[in-house]
């Protein structure tokens, strides 16, 4: 689960984490009452969307970034007002782009460097990785690539937690002395506090900077949640915000549907989340595009199955439907019966090609076969893919 | 011969109660595996029942360990509690943890894995469909079915499979037994970004194993457990090998369905590991219904006989 910049620094700020003064507001009547928390001065204006590359983002009406520095409080709230209620396209968003719900507010802090910091699971050793780098405010995948020595790593113990050596280690390689040495020493701390006590998945904070006064600040902060562990708290739960999500995989959700939107005209229905990704595959292998991943579980029971064929006719761009079920322990029959109900149920006009395998596959696909619907049966992946292509080119 | 379990291992079902549990502990039964006790706290003292079998229920693993020698556990216990369930079988001694619950905070797994370092407990899992050893019986009964894998797909034979997803590992069985090509262990090690056993760990065993005459290795995108393997499999694996991975179609960024299966650089995505695969003597499946003829082709060029 991802948030938005301004609740994570909110979240910083409970841990002790240095960031920028900001307010923020979802109304250009509240922009003056939020404007007024800050001090007179330069200011910055951001958009809060989930999306990464605001900055180089542009607005479908054609004004150009999402966050922008505003000398005063005056020309920030003119600015607030063109980024409220418009769509933002980034490099993350996608062409449809994400409309901006709240404007953050905040000081625009003197900047004497830039630095990159970030915690997240090192796969390799199962354990916590913080990742920094004195190459701030850049792409952190083109630093690692072109300049890796400026890449500096620290793998975290969980029996014992971040030590006070890894902490001086990370400073030395960062160059930093004196105040800002211990400013960034608290910060590292607490950082790696947060992001275990708060079950992160990760937490990144591109840029990190210090000041002229010595101030080591938090100046973007990009935070996400391992949802597995979202049942123990509450509070993060709380900041969820619907607006960022797909409706169709919300609703997905309710279902117990893994379901992630894509580009396609071929949607597939799939139990198993490694056969559905190898479905989309074989769909594309074989010269058609995939509209969707569609997870419905093990079981695919008739309720999710017509939910799923629901979500899978709500995106336009579909043509035809590939169902490919591997029922192993849940009998084919059963699946098979509520397929036709679901058919039956959402009036199904579009080609729908069915693959059926395992137990019970025989009287499976006579059901299919005596419904009288017009699915065509498949009889391995690849001859259903093929199908499907074939349908609907 | 057989990796991780054979048909003499004793089990154990920690969470055989619950509904989850307790259906695939029946078809456990049925499949001729010796299941012979169950763990759910509270629950000591009662039975199991199923047709003519009697399982005891314990209240914890070291009392099941204890009274029935059981040296393997499946743990079906729910996420928020699966980690500790986890870790009261390597306090017991088990040789092999075997987690299928799926959800379980990776927080959790991160402070279990560290804990278990130095135990002679292996884990299997979580989110993983589990283990399966077939049997010479009749759709392969007799064998040892541990987990949710359908057992009557599986067929006793020669064949290692080792896979992170579910219903892709069935695909595979469903291929080698519908060509007749059996197999000597399945192993499913799951989805999730922190697991006990890796496929390298998988694959080292397979390449001991004598019985073992070719392994399918099913891969996903995200991480590198593949390329590990397919790296050692160069140096050391003079079986033949196929190979596929899942997600080549699958956008950078997005989770998809497995916590793991998630591109976070160039390097853990599909192609980059077909690449290795390739590299590395693998003998690739283009399709997934392409793996079992893969490692037809493979046994064919090594001049190995699969059945």
């Amino acid at each position: 689960m991802n948030i938005h910049e301004y609740q994570a620094k909110a979240l910083f700020e409970k841990f002790g984490i240095a960031v920028p003064k900001g307010t923020t507001a979802t109304t250009p009547e509240a922009f003056i009452t939020a404007l007024a928390d800050l001090p007179e001065g330069p200011t910055m204006v951001k958009s809060q969307i989930h999306a990464g590359g605001r900055g180089k983002g542009t607005f479908t009406d054609g004004f150009k970034g999402g966050v922008k520095f505003c000398k005063t409080k005056h020309d920030a709230r003119e600015i607030a007002g063109k980024m409220l209620g418009n769509t933002l396209v980034t490099a993350q968003t996608g062409p449809a782009g994400r409309k901006v719900q709240t404007i953050y507010f905040t000081v625009a802090s003197e900047i004497k460097k830039e630095y990159y910091l970030a915690i997240l699971l090192d796969r390799n050793s199962s354990k916590p990785v913080i990742v920094a780098s004195t190459e701030g405010g850049m792409d952190i995948e083109t630093v690692a690539h072109d300049t890796p020595e400026k890449l500096f790593k620290v793998i975290v113990d969980p029996a014992y937690g971040l030590a006070d050596f890894q902490v001086r280690e990370l400073i030395t390689k960062l160059g930093l002395t004196g105040v800002e040495a211990k400013n960034a020493g608290k910060l590292i701390r607490n950082l790696y506090q947060c992001y275990w006590e708060t079950d992160a998945a990760m937490i990144e904070v591109n840029p990190l900077i210090t000041t002229p006064t010595g101030d080591v600040l938090a100046l973007d902060a990009k935070v996400s949640f391992d949802s597995n562990a979202l049942y123990r708290h509450p509070e993060i739960v709380a900041l969820r915000d619907l607006n960022e999500e797909d409706s169709k995989e919300i609703e997905a959700s309710k279902y117990s549907l893994s379901y992630i939107a894509l580009d396609g005209n071929i949607a597939c229905l799939v139990n198993g989340a490694g056969l559905a990704m190898s479905t989309m595959d074989i769909i594309q292998h074989f010269g058609g595009t995939p509209a969707n991943f569609l997870d419905v579980g093990g079981g695919a029971t008739k309720a999710q199955v017509i939910a799923a064929f629901k979500i899978i006719l709500g995106d336009k761009n579909v043509k035809g439907i590939l169902v490919n079920i591997f029922g192993g322990i849940m009998d084919c029959n059963v699946i098979a019966t509520g397929i036709v109900e679901a058919v039956k149920e959402v009036g199904l006009t579009l080609p729908l090609v069915v693959r059926l395998e395992g137990n019970n596959v025989v009287a499976g696909k006579a059901t299919l076969d005596a419904s009288g619907l017009a699915l065509i049966s498949g009889s391995t992946m690849a001859d259903a893919a093929q199908k499907i292509v074939k349908l609907v080119a | 011969m057989a990796i991780l379990i054979t048909p003499s291992t004793k089990i154990l079902v920690q969470g055989i109660t619950g509904d989850f549990g307790g259906r695939h502990a029946k078809l456990s039964l049925d499949y001729g595996t010796q299941v012979v006790a169950g763990v759910t706290p509270g629950k000591g003292g009662l039975f199991f029942e199923h047709g003519t079998h009697k399982v005891p229920i314990f209240n914890s693993v070291a009392d099941a360990v204890k009274a029935t020698g059981a040296t393997v556990s499946a743990v079906f216990v729910p996420p928020p509690f699966a980690a500790d369930a986890i870790l009261e079988g390597v306090d017991a001694g088990l040789d092999l943890v075997v987690a299928i619950t799926e959800g379980i905070p990776v927080r959790d797994m991160v402070r279990v894995k560290r804990a278990m370092a130095g135990s002679k407990t292996r884990l299997l899992g979580p989110n993983c469909p589990g283990v399966v050893t077939p049997g010479t019986g009749k759709d392969s009964s007799g064998g040892c079915r541990i987990g949710i894998a359908p057992g009557y797909i599986h067929k006793n034979g020669h064949v290692g499979v080792v896979s992170r997803s579910g219903t892709l590992t069935y695909e595979a069985v469903f291929q080698l037994t519908s060509k007749n090509i059996g197999q000597t262990t399945c192993v499913g090690i799951g989805g999730d970004p922190v697991n006990g056993t890796s496929h390298l760990d998988i694959i080292k065993l397979f390449n001991a194993d004598p019985e073992t005459h070719g392994i399918i290795l099913i891969g996903e995108i995200g991480g590198n457990a593949e390329v590990e393997a397919a790296r050692w499999i160069k140096d050391h694996c003079t079986k033949p090998v196929a190979g596929f991975i899942a997600g080549a179609t699958a956008p950078a960024g997005r989770r998809m369905g497995h916590a793991g299966a998630i591109v976070g650089g160039a390097e853990d995505t599909a192609a980059a590991k077909i690449a290795v695969f390739k590299e590395c003597g693998i003998e690739v499946a283009v399709t997934p219904s392409d793996m079992a003829d893969a490692l037809l082709r493979s046994a064919k060029a090594k001049g190995v006989t699969l059945t």
